[in-house]
């Protein structure tokens, strides 16, 4: 098999799925990860019908972070790509209110995908290569009040992806960071989201494909998102402390 | 939000629910009246509810494959084009196909969906071996020819009104490669047209483009594509080395909506004409790819658009074969005198038929569409009227405007569907727009 086995970590998400198919029609096995396996049986026959590569599935939990170490040590085969598409949203009014529930955002975002990516990059680093995705956010590069702990949390994550990749530019470890922007998924289901600025979870496997042939660092899934943060990120602090957006 | 059928007409408000697991969709099924609803390709409202509208698209697995039987096992949001792209590189393609490939499972089963080798090997049900229907109260119910027979013969063709169609297994037939040798026949008028129909029974694949505005001599003129799946043998060069690959084609798609004025007879008539001329010239026989032979139309996206923001309408009827040449007479000089002429205009042969509610009978079918607008409203009653007086009935996918007693007076079927409906305590669970309409 010409094509490195890649794994999904947070695979029932609507992104993590959309990945799934997308390294799989490539010719890719695909090891899928999430806290219940079960919940992915049937998409686990329906791709290996599909694409015709091996699909497994493993028990994950983003938070238990003294479980990562193993569960790296029970994959069929350490992974050529390893792509994080953990997250939680959260609710933020609630976050405001309830410690527990930021904190568990906060780990969900941060410290569980921090965790299990320093886990990973190290076995990539002893073997000389690999290719790391992490799924961040536009909300990681500007507190606003509408999210902010799931942003700070993002924002902590985009750190870390960019302090690893400077670690591992020289040792053939790649580390590709992904500021998605809106995407449709059951995360924002409910939600009204501007069509333009919307990508399906389907453009965003395609632009991690891309991305990671191309070599790139940094991708936005829609390229108007560039445009937008650049500007919300200019904005001077006591103009935009004021603005509701 | 608003939902509608492929034809964009008529506009319902209203928005649909996505369901993610089994365990939702029965809770849904068991305490609301729905309707399930594929890839939105029925025309008119067959997939909008009275009141709830379910999408099935999260329920897109395929789930086994026997690779001797050739029998898939899928769930019923899957779409026949990832059923091909899967498939046909192994040397399988569906046993039956309508003329687009974004229809779901579930919505051909519903449809009972025919293809241009109805004449051999009959609708879309034929190659279902069994259904997994979502039943009143939310209990999942396997019917086959075997096993709840009842079940399974009113699901096929039942648009959906016996319950939602979760999952199937069907047969796909076994090809050697990914081409269609295709025969062309220019046909002078309808009599040639129907004659040629007659004498090439055991071709594989028919179907004719009719030309609807040519009167008198030529009404009726027609193209005679027929086709056959090439052998490995049949192939050379390329073709022969990778039986299963064919060019990739650009995918064009109409980015507005057209003016209606656009589609007007002037229009139409020339286009026909060059069409004609066009086919007349490529007589004979050619190799055409799987996509362009069986879906020429899927080429354009949103080719629905070229009808104007208002909307189309598809009038398709059979005909019963004793029967079909006075009445496609009758709907052709209609059709032509109303000047209302139609880019797609189709006839094609069906054969023997039996089934509970399904669309075909033995005779012959005219599928043609049209803009929305009073003019074609009024000429669609017109054809109504044809078409009972010829013993025909009309295909409910493509109807999005019929009144309740033409369909009832052309189809005693209709009746007996409403009463089973009734006494299995259907009518109280799955609502159409479409059955509400046609009192189903």
């Amino acid at each position: 098999m010409t094509n490195g086995a890649v794994l999904i970590l947070g695979a029932r998400s609507d992104i993590g799925l959309a990945i799934a198919h997308k390294f799989a029609k490539d010719g890719h096995p695909v090891q899928l990860a999430l806290r219940d396996p079960a919940q992915l049986e049937t998409a686990q026959k329906d791709l290996n019908l599909r694409y015709n590569v091996p699909v497994t599935l493993h028990a994950f939990d983003a938070l238990a972070v003294d479980t990562h170490a193993a569960f790296i040590d029970e994959l069929p085969k350490l992974p050529q790509i390893a792509v994080c598409a953990v997250g939680l949203m959260g609710d933020q009014i609630e976050n405001e209110q309830d410690v527990t529930a930021a904190v568990t955002v906060m780990r969900s975002n941060y410290e569980g995908p921090a965790s299990i990516l320093a886990l990973l990059a190290n076995r990539f680093d002893q073997r000389g290569s690999g290719q790391i995705v992490g799924i961040s956010s536009v909300a990681g590069l500007r507190g606003r009040a509408t999210n902010y702990v799931y942003g700070s949390a993002k924002a902590g994550f985009t750190a870390f992806l960019s302090g690893l990749r400077n670690r591992m530019a020289s040792r053939n470890v790649h580390v590709l960071t992904v500021l998605p922007g809106f995407v449709a998924t059951r995360m924002t289901e409910g939600m009204d989201l501007p069509a333009r600025l919307t990508a399906a979870p389907e453009e965003v496997a395609q632009a991690i494909a891309r991305g990671l042939n191309k070599g790139r660092n940094v991708i936005y899934v829609r390229s108007i998102w560039r445009l937008i943060m650049t500007i919300i990120v200019l904005i001077p602090e006591t103009i935009f402390k004021k603005l509701r957006i | 939000m608003t939902l509608a059928g492929w034809g964009r007409f008529p506009v319902f408000p209203g928005t649909t629910e996505a369901p993610r697991n089994e365990a939702e969709l029965c809770t849904i099924v068991a305490d609301q009246v729905v309707i399930a609803r594929g890839n939105g390709r029925a025309y008119g409202d067959s997939a909008i509810g009275s009141d709830k509208t379910i999408s099935m698209r999260h329920f897109n697995h395929m789930l086994a494959f026997d690779a001797n039987l050739g029998v898939l096992v899928a769930e019923a949001g899957v779409l026949l084009a990832d059923v091909i792209s899967t498939f046909l590189p192994r040397g399988w393609f569906p046993a039956v196909t309508p003329g687009t490939k974004f229809v779901t499972l579930g919505g051909m089963i519903a449809a009972d969906v025919h293809g241009k080798n109805h004449h051999k090997e009959g609708s879309f049900g034929a190659c279902v071996d069994w259904i997994d229907v979502i039943t009143p109260g939310g209990t999942i119910e396997r019917c086959s020819r075997q096993e709840n027979a009842e079940l399974f013969n009113w699901t096929i063709g039942g648009m959906g009104l016996t319950g939602i169609i979760l999952r199937a297994a069907l047969r796909l037939r076994p090809v050697q490669s990914a081409w269609i040798r295709q025969t062309l026949h220019p046909l002078h008028n309808l009599d040639a047209a129907l004659d040629a129909f007659e004498t090439t029974q055991d071709a594989t694949y028919s179907v004719a483009w009719i030309d609807c505005l040519s009167q008198g001599e030529s009404l009726g003129r027609s193209l005679l594509m027929l086709g056959e799946h090439a052998t490995g043998a049949e192939l050379t060069g390329d073709r022969a080395r990778y039986p299963f690959e064919t060019p990739r084609k650009r995918k064009l798609s109409v980015p507005f909506d057209c003016p209606a004025r656009m589609l007007n007879s002037l229009s139409v008539r020339t286009f026909n004409g060059l069409y004609y001329w066009n086919g007349s010239r490529q007589r004979g026989e050619t190799l055409v790819d799987w996509d362009s032979y069986f879906y020429p139309l899927d080429a354009i996206l949103g080719w629905n658009r070229i009808y104007g923001r208002k909307g189309f309408i598809q009038f398709q009827c059979v005909l019963p074969l004793e029967q079909s040449k006075a009445g496609l007479t009758a709907l052709l000089q209609a059709t032509s005198a109303a000047k209302a002429g139609s880019f797609l205009a189709v006839l094609k042969r069906f054969g023997l038929q039996d089934s509970a509610f399904s669309f075909p009978m033995l005779g012959y079918t005219l599928a043609l569409d049209f803009p929305v607008n009073q003019r074609t409203l009024s000429l669609m009653t017109q054809l109504d009227r044809i078409t009972i007086e010829h013993g025909g009935r009309f295909y409910l996918a493509k109807d999005s405007r019929m009144p309740a007693d033409t369909l009832h007076r052309s189809d005693p079927r209709a009746t007996a569907f409403a009463t089973h409906r009734e006494a299995s305590g259907l009518s109280g669970s799955f609502r159409s727009k479409q059955s509400e309409r046609l009192c189903l």
